[in-house]
């Protein structure tokens, strides 16, 4: 029995020893940017010059990869290899690359690719590579208009990063913010919109008419926006394709931040109506509004999640102002942030997952995250004076603005547009003409 | 009747007068903004089979020659062989060999010193046990056990053997360490997905990767599931990185196949 027993006991051991596969675990990482080659683009024989605004852009194939390869390193996720380490010239386009030249180097993806430039049509044609398994994993060529060359260079980028983080880029994208002029007392606004790197910049407003809080739908290149006239509120919106403008109504004298439902069809806000602050929404083709809050606090700065159920917003009905989560037909109120100090401007993600807010506490602004049920709260900055989160559309950078302290004589004073990505680390100035405030992310153009 | 035809028509067009005196102020002026200007996208890889540059050709047909020969040579090692014999591995053949020789040496008092000796190491194997149950209580193996449950694909080969002592702690730590510094995580992931790629690979004695296999494949084409296509690539660009990978220079036979747990959830959730 015995015998029985331990020939049983070693079948065991034997069988299981037979099955064994050896397995470790990989929990950690290298977290460094990914180091990329970016070729300049080969320009083929016979192309001609591009003539833009009166000026004459040579190389465009090193324009072109220029932008690229800023995009890649503002994301933080890309480190972009210098050109003069580079073995191979820029002809490599027509071939496959020699990998262990780029394998030297250490670079891990490589693109390459080549332009051709003709009267009225511009064709760019790009590769990615996977160097280190010596494939190529996205290959495109883009045909427009020789004038239209950054916006290609931005989709390439928006290709180059969706192919290697997994999550779609934000590059070919546009933000909308209030241009801000003068004397800190006395602020010239006007509505402003450039590329999502500062380029392209164009005015919108005159600046005869106070301007605020521009917001970009989340379906479509509309903006609505806050302007006053004879001294009232008057929500706008914008078509950034067509140029038109209309007014959607006029409101009591405190409006705040209108923003649109994820389909586009509402606009979000809140209004004093009988001296008391709601959260309204206004339907954009019957022009009907339904009131979603009735408190006698002071309900502001709504918010959609992205598929429309909820809406988070700010209220001091506790007493002091804090971020709530609601259903959007204002139904099962719940607040969600309990920290010291106050919250504001909550905006939810795009991915759903999170929501931006600005925190006041002993004195010093913070931009941070969180998630939808509040927890998990983590400042990404600090600064003596900073607000109105903004999105990218593919819910991973923040837009936001920071103004500087002034001196007693009021001079000193700035406002500038800054942008963080949730890592926290990687934060950057985005470079503009003037001083700007309340930015706002557009999504995808070529969506 | 003439009258009220009359009333009607100054009636009117004074509405039309009020209307266009005072709804202008509504309407603005458009913007004159740049227009966006499409873009065409055309799919080129299909189109269009880029050839090697004839440097380039050359050198990877040295390079597959070179590695056809590697494998050749390897395939036949009697060298190898005799050289893993000398290494005490703790094959049960070799072991009762051993107990043979100490058998046979028992009668020289010198040789018994041996004895003590041998039996001490053959001791230090069993005491070894001890630390496999520590082995258990390593918190990467806690994490391993946590992401295997989130699976709920628990086959047999996915369970951790604990008979099993191909690697010992030490080597284990050395080849993580080594790969840890080759795995570039894609920092786009969705970290509240499922961020494991279990890879299964086929090793050559000294270490280099003969064979490759993404064990969950499938997931790659699923809906909603493109980073884990990013995510598998990076495992996969690792292993290249690193390799030859440190493994033992001896039980050739226990580490042949070994399976890599990329698991970025750990690190990318903080």
């Amino acid at each position: 029995m015995r015998k029985i027993f331990f020939f049983i006991f070693y079948l065991f051991i034997f069988n299981n020893s037979a099955l064994a596969l050896v397995e470790v675990d990989i929990t950690r990482g290298n977290l460094d940017p990914l180091p990329i080659a970016v070729s300049p683009f080969y320009i083929e024989p016979g192309s001609k010059d591009i003539n833009q605004d009166g000026k004459v852009i040579k190389n465009i194939g090193e324009e072109i990869s220029k932008v690229i390869e800023v995009n890649l390193k503002r994301s933080g996720l890309f480190n972009p290899l210098k050109k003069d380490s580079f073995v191979q010239n820029p002809d490599i386009a027509h071939v496959k690359p020699r990998f262990e030249d780029w394998r030297l180097i250490k670079a891990q993806a490589l693109m390459t690719g080549k332009v051709t430039v003709s009267d009225e049509k511009l064709r760019i044609e790009f590769r990615l590579w996977d160097v280190v398994a010596a494939k190529e994993m996205v290959a495109l060529a883009f045909s427009t208009n020789p004038s239209n060359w950054r916006r290609v260079a931005h989709m390439i980028s928006d290709k180059i990063y969706q192919r290697l983080t997994g999550e779609e880029g934000y590059f070919d994208t546009r933000i909308i913010y209030v241009s801000e002029t003068g004397e800190k007392t006395q602020r010239f606004k006007r509505l402003a919109i450039m590329d999502q790197d500062g380029a392209n910049l164009k005015y919108l407003t005159l600046g005869n008419e106070l301007v605020l809080t521009p917001r970009f739908s989340p379906k479509n290149q509309l903006v609505t926006y806050l302007s006053y006239f004879r001294n009232m509120p008057r929500v706008y919106l914008l078509d950034i394709e067509t140029g038109k403008q209309e007014v959607v109504g006029d409101f009591p004298g405190m409006t705040f931040a209108p923003r649109f439902s994820p389909n586009g069809e509402k606009i979000i806000m809140s209004f004093a109506k009988d001296g008391n602050s709601d959260i309204y929404t206004m339907n954009l083709k019957t022009r009907v509004v339904e009131k979603i809050t009735d408190h006698t606090s002071i309900d502001t700065s709504p918010s959609y999640s992205p598929d429309g159920k909820y809406i988070c917003f700010n209220s001091d009905r506790s007493g002091l102002q804090q971020i709530y989560v609601m259903r959007s037909d204002g139904s099962n109120v719940k607040r969600i942030t309990f920290g010291k100090g106050l919250y504001g401007t909550p905006v939810w993600s795009p991915r759903g997952d999170l929501i931006a807010f600005t925190r006041v506490h002993k004195g010093k602004f913070y931009i941070g995250v969180m998630r939808t049920d509040g927890s998990g709260e983590r400042l990404l900055t600090e600064n003596f004076y900073q607000e109105a989160p903004s999105w990218s559309p593919n819910g991973r950078v923040l837009v936001f603005y920071r103004e500087t302290k002034s001196n007693a004589d009021g001079s000193g004073f700035s406002a500038k547009l800054w942008s963080i990505d949730l890592t926290g680390y990687n934060e950057r100035l985005i470079e503009t003409e003037t001083d700007g405030s309340d930015p706002s992310w557009s999504s995808l153009l070529s969506k | 009747m003439s009258k009220s035809i009359f009333l009607s028509l100054v009636f009117h067009s004074v509405m039309i007068v009020l209307t266009a005196l005072s709804l202008p102020f509504m309407i603005k002026p458009p913007i004159d903004l740049p227009p966006i200007l499409s873009v065409d996208l055309i799919q080129i890889t299909d189109k269009t089979s880029i050839p090697f540059a004839a440097k380039a050709a050359k050198t990877l047909e040295e390079i597959k020659k070179k590695e056809e020969e590697r494998i050749v040579s390897e395939q036949a090692p009697p060298t190898e062989k005799k050289k893993e014999k000398p290494d005490r591995i703790p094959l049960p053949e070799d072991l009762n060999k051993e107990k043979q020789e100490i058998i046979k040496k028992k009668q020289n008092p010198k040789e018994v010193e041996e004895q003590i000796r041998q039996a001490s190491e053959f001791e230090k194997k069993e005491i070894f046990d001890p630390n496999k149950i520590a082995a258990l209580i390593d918190k990467s193996k806690e994490d391993a056990a946590k992401t295997l449950k989130k699976n709920k694909k628990l086959t047999q080969s996915n369970v951790k053997n604990s008979f099993s002592n191909a690697l010992t702690l030490s080597q284990e730590d050395a080849l993580k360490a080594q790969i840890f510094g080759c795995w570039s995580l894609p920092l786009g992931l969705p970290y509240q997905e499922n961020l494991l790629v279990r890879i299964k690979l086929k090793l050559k004695p000294d270490g280099t990767v003969l064979r490759s296999e993404i064990l969950d494949h499938a997931r790659m084409n699923q809906p909603g599931q493109s980073f884990y296509k990013v995510l598998a690539e990076s495992a996969l660009r690792a292993i290249r990185i690193c390799q030859p990978l440190r493994v033992p220079p001896t039980g050739y036979e226990k580490w042949k196949d070994l399976q890599l747990n990329f698991d970025a959830n750990e690190m990318l959730k903080g």
